[in-house]
């Protein structure tokens, strides 16, 4: 089981998009180290011929009729937003200084 | 009348549609208990005097015009706060929704509204529904009405603590490993997880969307079953909701398809001794040997991929959690933290996810995009897929042989305030018995079945096959009725009477 070590901490926090001080990624590390050592058990059973389950109740081919129904009005989109502006969300900038 | 808040939910649907009471001073008699002990409780997160008092006159007027009235109407709800409805914040427990008011109605506060039941506030809960003790709330910590420095269980402990106090005859909760059958267990009420797809998901901020599923909260079988009948049906909206019949739950809460005599009873061989305080596994001993004297035919099952459960789920569950709060990047709605000018978007995110989400939010995140990141995912998030088929098969082979499994709700009574808070591990283990059944589909319900270690209450869980909710509602009522005859009375009788002083 590989032990995870600060900088795999950091990985894993900026594809999760958190940002984590350098004591919480220590203090994440060994919790995450504990957890998976508790998890990683599932790998003593299920052999190959095994087909994962997705779903606990499939259904499958779910369609709805065809008709046009009322949706959300602009205001009550943009009641909940952070910032809006123009009838739209305000947004900080999308792409980094050397793309730009 | 005499106490309102002591009437059962059928009690009180049955006064208000003659006249006797009305929906308003059910509501009003329910508001005065929540402000008098919710200072000490604190089961609510959100609480509208105007707008249930609005609801509750909307049912009166409805009475008054000679109008149809639902089953429930005029019969006060908690909600827990992870379903959306118009008119009132939705914060799931997080920081991240602080102050959030939805631009729509959940499904089933639709229904709730149709059926004429009025929601009295929202319910705290864990952040996102992850955790087994309200204790990971960005509201405060909610206390169980048997003991105020115990946990309520989680994730649904508002709505739980919420019945068990009389604040409300029922309440609403989501199930995704447990979150409605452990709190029942330790608060000492009834808790039913429907099979999965019963309940529409449409409003129901997600957090494992195979495993999610509401679910009802109540003192009695027969309220359970009630209000599983308003809640249950199929929805457009939510791809996942089944196109069926509800099964006859309330008919079977009523005892219309006949008792346990002759039914076979399986006990689960895996979800017993070792690990269960020995309080639990003798109250568990006993409603086995009840249910024999009833006529019951009691056999032992194994299911040995029962072990597996809570690895795999604690795989599973964090994986889609961490792709479902993926939503949460403080730009449509919520926080949004270090929008400074000079930022980008990405630092945006991470910075407001990192101030929004709490610290068992933020492990499931990561836990999750670990086990789904490229190189472990066949090790991880495969595997349990695969474990999760094993347990199918056990509980497939079972149902061959039994109409329903027993099994413990947890293996302990109600732990105290602080104990697991840091011990990821410990507080997972809460979930032993129930996550099973999360995992395969299948309907569960959590029963009172005595005290147990420390005066606490002890829960038994009944599970039945997929889409046969009405077995668990059929043993529970037999065994409830037996129970009660016992005692001399509901568990909840025995509860230590609040202060009621409270926060008016």
């Amino acid at each position: 089981m590989p032990a995870l070590d600060r900088d795999d901490v950091a990985h894993l926090a900026r594809l999760s998009r958190l940002q984590l001080t350098d004591a919480e990624r220590d203090h994440y590390g060994e919790q995450l180290d504990v957890i998976l050592a508790a998890v990683a058990r599932v790998a003593e059973v299920a052999a190959d011929d095994v087909p994962p389950t997705t779903h606990a109740v499939p259904v499958v081919n779910v369609t709805r009729p065809d008709v046009v129904v009322p949706c959300l009005s602009r205001e009550d989109v943009l009641s909940g937003a952070p910032a809006a502006e123009d009838d739209r969300f305000r947004v900080p900038r999308i792409l980094d200084e050397e793309e730009q | 009348m005499s106490d309102l808040t002591r009437l059962d939910a059928s009690e009180t649907a049955a006064a208000v549609a003659a006249g006797e009471v009305t929906a308003r001073e059910v509501a009003g008699a329910h508001l005065d208990r929540i402000e008098q002990t919710d200072e000490a409780v604190h089961a609510f997160v959100h609480v509208d005097r105007e707008l249930t008092l609005a609801a509750a006159d909307a049912v009166d007027a409805a009475r008054a015009s000679g109008g149809p009235l639902g089953p429930l109407a005029g019969v006060p709800l908690a909600l827990k706060d992870v379903f959306t409805m118009r008119g009132a914040p939705t914060t799931c427990g997080s920081k991240i929704l602080d102050g959030w008011r939805p631009p729509y109605d959940a499904t089933v506060v639709e229904r709730l509204r149709d059926a004429g039941v009025v929601v009295l506030g929202k319910t705290n809960m864990d952040e996102f529904a992850m955790g087994s003790s309200t204790e990971n709330s960005a509201y405060g910590v909610t206390h169980n009405p048997w003991n105020l420095e115990r946990i309520p269980g989680g994730s649904s402990g508002g709505s739980s603590a919420a019945v068990a106090a009389r604040q409300a005859p029922l309440a609403i909760g989501t199930d995704t490993g447990g979150s409605i059958r452990q709190p029942a267990a330790v608060t000492g009420i009834v808790g039913v997880k429907p099979t999965y797809g019963a309940v529409s998901r449409y409003g129901l901020v997600a957090f494992s969307s195979s495993l999610d599923q509401g679910g009802p909260f109540a003192r009695s079988v027969l309220d359970a079953a009630l209000l599983h009948e308003v809640m249950a049906g199929h929805d457009p909206r939510d791809a996942t909701s089944i196109d069926a019949p509800v099964p006859p739950v309330a008919a079977a809460a009523r005892g219309e398809l006949g008792g346990v005599d002759g039914l076979k009873v399986g006990v689960v061989t895996q979800l017993q001794g070792e690990g269960y305080q020995p309080g639990v596994q003798a109250r568990f001993d006993e409603v086995v040997q009840l249910l024999t004297s009833l006529g019951a035919d009691v056999v032992e099952v194994s299911c040995p991929s029962f072990d597996y459960a809570l690895p795999a789920y604690y795989l599973i569950a964090p994986s889609e959690c961490s792709s479902n709060l993926a939503r949460f990047d403080g730009m449509r709605y919520g926080l949004r933290a270090g929008d400074d000018g000079k930022n980008g978007v990405e630092q945006v995110m991470a910075i407001t996810r990192a101030e929004g989400f709490g610290p068992e939010v933020k492990r499931r995140i990561m836990l999750g995009t670990y086990a789904l990141s490229a190189g472990y995912y066949d090790a991880y998030y495969g595997q349990a897929q695969k474990v999760r088929t094993l347990i199918r098969r056990d509980f497939e082979a079972a149902y061959r042989d039994v109409d329903v499994l027993l099994s413990p709700t947890t293996p302990t009574v109600a732990f105290p305030i602080g104990e697991r808070a840091d011990d990821p591990v410990a507080m997972y283990k809460a979930d032993l018995a129930t996550l099973p059944s999360s995992l395969y589909g299948g309907p569960a319900m959590s029963l009172p079945a005595g005290l147990g270690d420390d005066d606490l209450p002890v829960g038994v869980q009944l599970m039945a096959a997929v889409q046969r909710d009405e077995q668990v509602y059929r043993v529970g009522a037999a065994l409830e009725s037996a129970l009660q005859e016992r005692w001399g009375g509901p568990l909840l009788d025995r509860i230590p009477e609040l202060a009621t002083g409270g926060a008016a």
